[in-house]
């Protein structure tokens, strides 16, 4: 029977000296949750991950796993398994000695050991390879074997650090698809670090977007996508990015939000509290944007600059009228050129405000 | 599951005694090694007296510089009772200009071999290596001949031509793996602008290389100095190094030895390349990975 | 100055700034040893001749006590030597490795003596290992044992080196295999044992190979520390060599006893040189 275990991580903090990596970080992980943190670099979500697989030292705070407190416990204590960016597989053994070389030190009866192998090979479709050498293999064979090394393990924890940057881009297609399959499988509890918000974005059961030590959101892909709590949030996730409109907002009477000539209606729009008056930033994805015959009446004008055919739709690159880019997506055979005028609107629905003070969603 | 003690933050340091072993190999060990430095310099300080009831790890009771003195200026290498200075003065004067002519011919030809195309070039790269490994005996004798045939016999400039020749492997394949290393951009670029051989050589490629310099400073000065063999057969009579009349001083003593102007001597003859090599801090690694790992 | 010109000049400039290596491999190199693998075929004596004798010499020289023993010697020493320097300084790198304080010093303590000469080396042990006033008050005198003083003398000088060949191969291996080996539950020296000594073939093939071929060479140390003696209880190749060419005047002995030489020392570079080409070329 798969094992799925809970980790929570109780106000954990991590400092190198004078530099604070982490600070008082709480995050609950549940059995069988796909968790995915997300951030750019040296956002601190290796530095977490690391900890939890106890690589690393938490300066301040408690880990668990399973419901036990493994703070001060050995990696191989844990109940944990890890997948490495660089595979990091043995390179003077084979693929069956690497994934087997583990459980043997541990003292498995080689028949389980043989078992558990065979599983694991067949799961990834490694069973062809199990003679070779890690140096007589693509980049997404290594990368296989290096998860059958985890799934060995048989723990309730899978750590995965950012392992599909290595690959190219098809590659990264294929084992991401891969690696939802094992989930559903296993039913297994995994944590995966990226800074590829597709594969977040594809993957997670929730995201965990982290900047600067801190996690901005922690929510289901959907709503980071639709109700990014801040700027930051908003322009990290989704490609190609939101797009962004300074203004300001008028609260007398109907909230409206005001930008250069145009006035938009905000009618229908949540607000997260109560509104306040005062410059702000519009925020809505490319593919929100009605255009053409979807537009709304008293909608604006924009300026196409360029088009993108992108095979599946189209880019189109405008410019309002005091100048303001704007990003929009049209189907594909639409018959857009430069210089065109289209109408766009924003409904309400799709739309995210941001405090220009704070950057937080309003 | 947790003890007494709720674990929360950093692991408890446990020095185990696995560590403790680990200091303990190093300690010990490191005093092997040093042994023989401290030796050499206490023997060096002692009185005979001192040297025959004592024993040899003792500190100096009474410590004197006399043996360094004697060793310097009076101690007998051979015919001569004239001290390891005359030995020091030869060496200098071998080590300039050997070290320089050599650096100079061996950073041309590794960056003759890196960049222009010449016939045989490979081929002379790869012989150039093989033969490095060649113990001198094979060499001695032709050699010998060679120049006695041409009437340079044994002499200063014998010597420094003998080490510019067996330098050579090693230096060509310092620099030219420091050239190849470097983006052939850089090259072609000054082709364009019209620079010829000498010029690019010259003005950028030697610039350039300032660290294999330094290093290669301090391979062949540490190289150079510590040499016996070739200055035994080919330096002459008037200009054996300071490592021939050392052994000289310290084997051809009849008698009772006066060990202390011995190991005096002996840390004469060490201090240059210890300076070198304690003054060049990381130089001397670099200096070894980049030589000893030929080809 | 024309295109064509200006490039046939460098050309010339190039080629002529290769003189000197072509000539030193050409003379130097590759004519020394054809005359000295020649001398040795002829009954060159006192003086060089080129009465053609066959392999004479060297039925001379293989049935020559002096010369047996010290190839005999040579071999003790050499695999001794080479063995217990490997070891030391495999060790000692695995031992720096494990992020001690005072790494630096530590290295410059252990690497120092390969910096001094060889003559220096052997005249410090031969004092340290003086029966007399020498630390160990009985090995010298007994002709068995000269051959572990030199040991231990060229272990103290060459295993810093050994140490610092090592040392660079072990940082050259990715950190994130030892956290794998640490989540995998490798115990320490399990991971050295099985997975990282593996990893360091070239750094041990590299090592081996320098100390190999300065054990054929050695000369220094045996004439400073020993003379070759007691008796010819430390004599070696090398010395046998020096010694016929010069105070004893056989041209045709110390020849065929350096080409003897040679030929050891090509048995052993020439593996390892195609092994380092080969490798070269497949990856």
């Amino acid at each position: 029977m798969p094992l799925k275990s809970q980790v929570e991580i109780r106000d954990v903090s991590i400092r190198f000296g004078p530099v604070r990596v982490l600070e008082q970080l709480s995050l609950t992980v549940a059995p069988s949750e796909f968790l995915v943190l997300l951030g750019p670099s040296g956002c601190g979500k290796s530095t977490l991950l690391n900890a939890i697989a106890g690589l690393l030292d938490v300066s301040d705070g408690e880990i668990h796993i399973g419901g036990r407190n493994v703070t001060w416990d050995e990696p191989k204590d844990r109940g944990i398994a890890m997948v490495f960016q660089s595979y990091a597989l043995y390179p003077r053994m084979s693929v069956r000695k690497n994934m087997s070389f583990g459980l043997q030190v541990a003292g498995t009866p080689q028949p389980e050991i043989d078992r558990r192998v065979g599983e694991a090979a067949q799961m990834l479709r490694l069973t062809d390879l199990l003679d070779r050498k890690p140096a007589a293999l693509s980049g997404g064979q290594r990368q296989r074997v290096a998860i059958g090394r985890a799934l060995v393990r048989q723990t309730g924890v899978y750590l995965f650090d950012e392992p599909l940057s290595n690959l190219d881009a098809q590659l990264r297609a294929e084992l991401r698809v891969e690696i939802k399959r094992l989930h559903a499988r296993l039913g297994a509890t995994m944590i995966y670090v990226t800074h590829d918000q597709i594969e977040a974005l594809t993957l997670a059961d929730r995201i965990a977007v982290m900047q600067g030590g801190v996690i901005q959101q922690l929510a289901p892909p959907r709503e980071i996508y639709n109700r990014p709590v801040n700027r930051f949030v908003a322009a990290f996730v989704g490609s190609p990015a939101m797009n962004f409109l300074p203004g300001r907002l008028d609260t007398a009477g109907r909230p409206v939000f005001v930008a250069g000539d145009h006035r938009i209606d905000l009618e229908g729009y949540a607000f997260a509290g109560p509104v306040p008056a005062g410059p702000a930033t519009l925020g809505i994805r490319p593919e929100h944007v009605r255009t053409g015959s979807l537009a709304a009446p008293a909608s604006l004008s924009a300026r196409v600059d360029m088009v993108e055919p992108m095979g599946a739709d189209t880019l189109v690159w405008c410019r309002l009228s005091d100048g303001t880019p704007l990003s929009l997506r049209r189907e594909a055979d639409a018959r857009i050129q430069p210089g065109d005028t289209l109408p766009v609107s924003f409904p309400a629905e799709a739309l995210s405000l941001f405090d220009d003070a704070t950057g937080a969603r309003l | 599951m947790s003890g007494p003690v709720t674990p929360r933050g950093p692991r408890p340091a446990r020095t185990s005694p696995a560590r403790w072993g680990l200091y303990a190999f190093l300690l010990i060990t490191a005093l092997f090694f040093l042994a023989p430095l401290y030796v050499m310099l206490v023997t060096s300080l002692k009185s005979m007296d001192e040297i025959r009831q004592g024993n040899i790890v003792a500190l100096p009771v009474s410590l004197t510089l006399e043996p360094w003195i004697k060793a310097w200026s009076s101690a007998c290498t051979g015919l001569n009772c004239t001290g390891i200075r005359v030995g020091f003065f030869n060496s200098v004067k071998i080590l300039v200009p050997s070290v320089f002519v050599s650096i100079i011919i061996g950073s041309l030809t590794g960056y003759a071999l890196s960049f222009w195309r010449v016939r045989g070039a490979t081929l002379l790269f790869g012989a150039m290596m093989s033969v490095a490994f060649i113990p001198y005996q094979i060499f001695i004798y032709p050699l010998v001949r060679v120049f006695s045939f041409v009437g340079l016999g044994q002499s200063l400039l014998t010597i420094v031509i003998i080490h510019t020749i067996f330098g050579l492997p090693t230096m060509t394949l310092l620099f030219r793996n420091y050239f190849a290393s470097l983006p052939p951009e850089l090259f072609k670029a000054a082709r364009v602008d019209g620079a010829g051989f000498y010029q690019i050589y010259a003005r950028i490629m030697m610039p350039m290389a300032t660290p294999m310099i330094i290093v290669a400073i301090i391979l062949q000065v540490t190289g150079i100095w510590n040499d016996f063999i070739l200055g035994l057969v080919f330096a002459g009579r008037e200009n054996l190094p300071m490592t021939v009349q050392l052994n000289n001083i310290v084997n051809s003593t009849q008698g009772e030895r006066a060990y202390n102007v011995d190991m005096a001597a002996t840390m004469l003859t060490a201090l240059l390349p210890l300076i070198v090599y304690f003054g060049s801090g990381r130089w001397f690694v670099r200096g070894i990975a980049a030589g000893a790992v030929k080809g | 100055m024309s295109a064509s010109r200006f490039r046939i000049s460098s050309r010339l400039s190039a080629a002529s700034a290769l003189l000197p290596a072509f000539l030193v491999m050409g003379v130097v190199y590759i004519g020394s040893t054809s005359w000295t693998v020649w001398m040795s075929l002829t009954s060159s004596r006192m003086l060089p001749s080129n009465a053609f004798v066959g392999l004479r010499q060297y039925e001379i020289l293989f049935s020559n006590d002096r010369w047996l023993t010290s190839v005999h010697n040579l071999v003790v020493f050499g695999l001794m030597f080479v063995l217990a320097s490997l070891a030391v300084g495999f060790l000692l790198a695995v031992a720096i490795d494990q992020k001690v304080r005072a790494e630096d010093t530590l290295r410059s303590v252990f690497l120092y003596p390969y910096a001094m000469s060889f003559v220096v080396t052997g005249l410090v042990w031969q004092w340290l290992l003086n029966p007399t006033h020498g630390i160990q008050k009985l090995v010298r005198g007994k002709p068995d044992t000269v051959i572990y003083c030199l040991v231990i003398a060229g272990v103290w000088h060459a295993a810093g080196l050994v140490m610092a060949i090592m040392l660079a191969g072990l940082r050259g291996i990715d950190e994130d295999i030892w956290k794998a080996a640490r989540v995998d539950g490798l115990p320490a020296w399990r991971v050295y044992v099985s997975i990282v000594v593996p990893m360091l073939g070239a750094s041990f093939a590299t090592a081996g190979v320098l100390l190999s071929t300065s054990v054929v060479r050695l000369y220094d140390l045996s004439v400073s520390m020993t003379n070759g003696g007691p008796g010819i209880s430390s004599e070696v190749p090398a010395k046998f060599v020096m010694d016929h060419l010069f105070e004893r005047a056989n041209i045709g002995l110390a020849t065929a006893a350096a080409t003897t030489m040679l030929i050891t020392v090509v048995s052993v570079v020439a593996p390892y040189m195609y092994w380092r080409v080969r490798k070269a070329g497949v990856r």
